[in-house]
């Protein structure tokens, strides 16, 4: 027994202090995987007991019955009835809310049919005590025949005592809790009563090969849990023993009237969104640069020590800008998580659902789609991320797929360098600065884009997940930090390591495209560019970036950007445009930089302004007329706004919808949406 | 049946006892989540919009959308 490790899964209701008892459990040792087939998150760690024993525990999708109403439920009950799967485990924790106790003895009473050692966790005792309900540990032991350890998850009261009770040998009988004979009928019951497996067990199994017809497993659920009932109200008679209440209910209902009020309310929602997406913009843009300078830095040093070459480039060029465009999210990603931790950890996720369902169900997403279209605004890789918490997958999946319609920051250096390139710096009504109008114009195209998608989404999509909106409202507590900080860790680690090696692997493919071309002209670069310098009094750096302007425009990237042409010339865009906007497929403040090489402008401080002015004065060959004309601009800014040209959010897509449909269905969606209204606007300003 | 009072009628504050279900999916979701007929509710307060909104039953409060609650029927 000693050499084996012993599979612990934790079982129990929503804010039963499941989590908190796995973190207090495993604390760094847990990693988050998804079980096969469904986006469910598989949180998993390790844990040693008193002897030295290892245990893995599994934490399992919280559920209030065996009976699954939605997928995250169907995990729940899959891992516990199929006893050759992989999940399936030795030994079984189940945790209670002490406060709540009928509603939480409903799963125990299921689980301790299925054949499983099992423990009982029972969690809040404290507020149980406080509520005026003293929770009898030693009737509730007698009751269920289970050993019973009374826990405090979220101080870490009562850990010991559990790793001791998964060390010691766990009585298993046969705990028969209803009459099934009575509950099934005669000639089910003959089925399910076999040797040497659990009849309950041997009943879920047979519920799930769809035997028995739809109807007939509807009563048997119905009368199932009507009878548990019957009998857990006899039992929390027994345990429960009044005690004197001390009113912490009124201090959660005090909070209740001023965050769901019907001004505070939104008022207060509003204010905490508008901390979140400035801390987001600004708090995060120390740790970027920092990132930024650091990456750079290093890749300069590498070209500088490691001797010239292919891998040489391909490691500075290539891999490591790709690595860096990885880390650079990442301040981002833990400050919405810190925020969204805490918001889910007090309990005011909850009200947000409660404050926006009627709204943003109008348009087929959920009250929780709030945080992450906001989020959207910084970065759509954290805000799809964020979606994890909508249980319903249409939903979840329409949220997902708007997401990136909304104006991220990487959009802005765009905006801004395109604005000023040509919209005149003027005021209307004698202060409104039309720049700004414009780029406010540009954000609200962005929402109002995502919204109408939405429903349209809400049309198209059909399935057969109903939705419906039954949860618990929880009592606000305080966050615990460390609670924060590992869901900070999580989603972190996720990005990184899941999404990351699908951004470095683009961003080498998009390298060898903008660096490499048909040998021949790749090789008369330097004779070339030497000879277009009519006297030789150019410097070294003018010389280098002439010769990068000349190998970019005769890339594999410029040859694409040439043969789509014809394609984006109705939208008012040249050859060169077309470079751009390959490029920065990577992320799409590449525009910038792909601009200032092909425009051959030198990197410093005055990199947009002398930009600027050479974009300014570019002539179109053919026409003689300004490439950066009116419309064009408009055009690109248009494009910008709705195009997916973001290899990292299509990365997070696969990741969250497990396949490469959704990103392909979204790319192909949001380019027909960019080019369409590209081409209107560009026509109508034309 | 249709005409009978439901959660969805009750005004803040009011009370009344759960009698059926009138969706018999749903109310396997309300039993599970300890909404049983005879178990008391009070209608605690609405969101600003009027949907979904707050009851408490069983000693916790419960969210529904106006939807679900008008499937809970009440004893008159």
């Amino acid at each position: 027994m000693a050499d084996k490790t012993i599979n612990v899964a934790l079982l129990g209701n929503p804010n039963s202090g499941k989590t908190s008892l796995f973190n207090q459990l495993t604390g760094l040792n847990q990693k988050v995987g998804n079980f096969p087939g469904v986006t469910v998150d598989k949180k998993t760690g390790t844990a040693f007991l008193a002897n030295g024993q290892k245990i893995n525990i599994l934490d399992l999708p919280g559920t209030y019955s065996l009976y699954a109403k939605s997928k995250d439920e169907q995990v729940v009950t899959d891992i516990l009835t199929e006893t050759e799967g992989k999940d399936y485990p030795d030994i079984l924790i189940v945790t209670i809310d002490a406060s709540n106790l009928r509603r939480n003895l409903l799963l125990l009473s299921q689980a301790i049919e299925l054949g499983l050692p099992t423990i009982l966790a029972l969690n809040m005792v404290d507020l149980a005590d406080r509520l005026g309900k003293g929770v009898t540990v030693s009737t509730l032991e007698e009751e269920y025949q289970i050993p019973v350890v009374p826990i405090n998850a979220r101080i870490g009261e009562g850990i010991e005592e559990i790793k001791n009770a998964i060390g010691s040998n766990i009585d298993l009988r046969e705990r028969p809790f209803l009459d099934l004979t009575e509950l099934v009928g005669p000639e089910i019951s003959k089925k399910i009563h076999q040797p040497g497996q659990s009849p309950y067990l041997n009943l879920h199994q047979l519920l799930s090969t769809n035997e028995i017809d739809e109807e007939k497993a509807q009563s048997i659920q119905t009368k199932d849990t009507t009878l548990r009932y019957g009998k857990i109200n006899r039992i929390v008679g027994k345990v429960e023993q009044p005690k004197e209440q001390k009113g912490i209910k009124v201090y959660t209902d005090k909070i209740d009237k001023v965050l769901t009020h019907k001004f505070w309310g939104y008022f207060i929602f509003i204010s905490i969104l508008f901390i979140i997406f400035q801390a987001i913009f600004s708090l995060a843009s120390w740790p970027m640069d920092l990132i930024d300078k650091y990456v750079s830095g290093f890749s300069m040093w590498l070209g500088s020590t490691l001797p010239a070459g292919v891998l040489t480039d391909l490691l500075k060029d290539g891999i490591v800008p790709g690595v860096g465009g990885v880390l650079i999210f990442i301040p981002q990603i833990a400050i919405l998580f810190a925020f969204i931790a805490l918001l889910e950890e007090s309990g005011y996720m909850s009200r947000v659902v409660f404050l926006m369902d009627k709204i943003m169900r109008k348009v087929g997403l959920n009250g929780k789609s709030v945080v992450p279209l906001i989020s959207g605004v910084a970065c759509a890789i954290p805000a799809i991320m964020a979606t994890r918490n909508i249980e319903n997958w249409k939903e979840r999946l329409i949220t997902i797929f708007v997401t990136p319609l909304i104006s991220c920051s990487a959009r802005l250096p765009v905006y801004s360098i395109l604005i000023a390139l040509v919209i005149p710096e003027e005021t209307v009504l004698g202060f409104l600065n039309i720049q700004g109008l414009v780029l406010l114009g540009l954000y609200l195209l962005g929402f109002i884009a995502a919204l109408l998608t939405a429903w349209l989404l809400k049309i198209v999509i059909k399935t057969k997940e109903r939705s419906f909106l039954i949860m618990e409202l929880p009592t606000y507590k305080r966050p615990r930090w460390k609670n924060v900080g590992l869901v900070i860790i999580e989603k972190v680690r996720t990005f990184t390591f899941e999404a990351g090696k699908i951004i470095v692997a683009i961003s080498i493919v998009l390298w060898v495209l903008a660096s490499y071309g048909p040998a021949k002209e790749m090789n008369a670069a330097e004779e070339n560019v030497k000879a277009s310098f009519t006297d030789t009094s150019y410097t070294q750096e003018e010389y280098n970036i002439k010769v990068a302007a000349y190998k970019l425009e005769h890339s594999y990237a410029a040859i694409l950007g040439k043969s789509i042409e014809p394609i984006i010339k109705p939208l008012g865009f040249d050859w060169k445009i077309g470079i751009a906007l390959v490029t920065s497929f990577a992320a799409r403040e590449v525009f910038v930089g792909t601009m200032a090489t092909l425009y051959s402008v030198q990197s410093g401080s005055d990199e947009i302004t002398s930009l600027k002015s050479k974009m300014k004065n570019e002539v179109n060959p053919q026409t003689g007329k300004l490439v950066f004309s009116l419309p064009v601009g408009l055009s690109l800014m248009i494009f910008y706004a709705f195009a997916m040209q973001c290899m990292s959010t299509l990365a997070i897509v696969y990741r969250e919808t497990k396949g490469w449909k959704w990103p392909i269905l979204q790319t192909i969606y949001m380019s027909a949406l960019a080019y369409v209204m590209a081409y209107i606007v560009f026509t109508l300003f034309n | 049946m249709s005409h009978s009072k439901t959660v969805a009628n009750l005004k803040p504050g009011e009370s009344g006892k759960i009698c059926c279900f009138k969706d018999d999916k749903l109310a396997l979701k309300f039993l599970d989540m300890g909404c049983l007929p005879g178990t008391e509710v009070k209608m605690k307060f609405s969101a600003p919009l009027g949907d979904p909104i707050c009851i408490s039953v069983d000693g916790y409060r419960l969210l529904l959308r106006v939807a679900e609650a008008s499937t809970i029927s009440l004893v008159e």
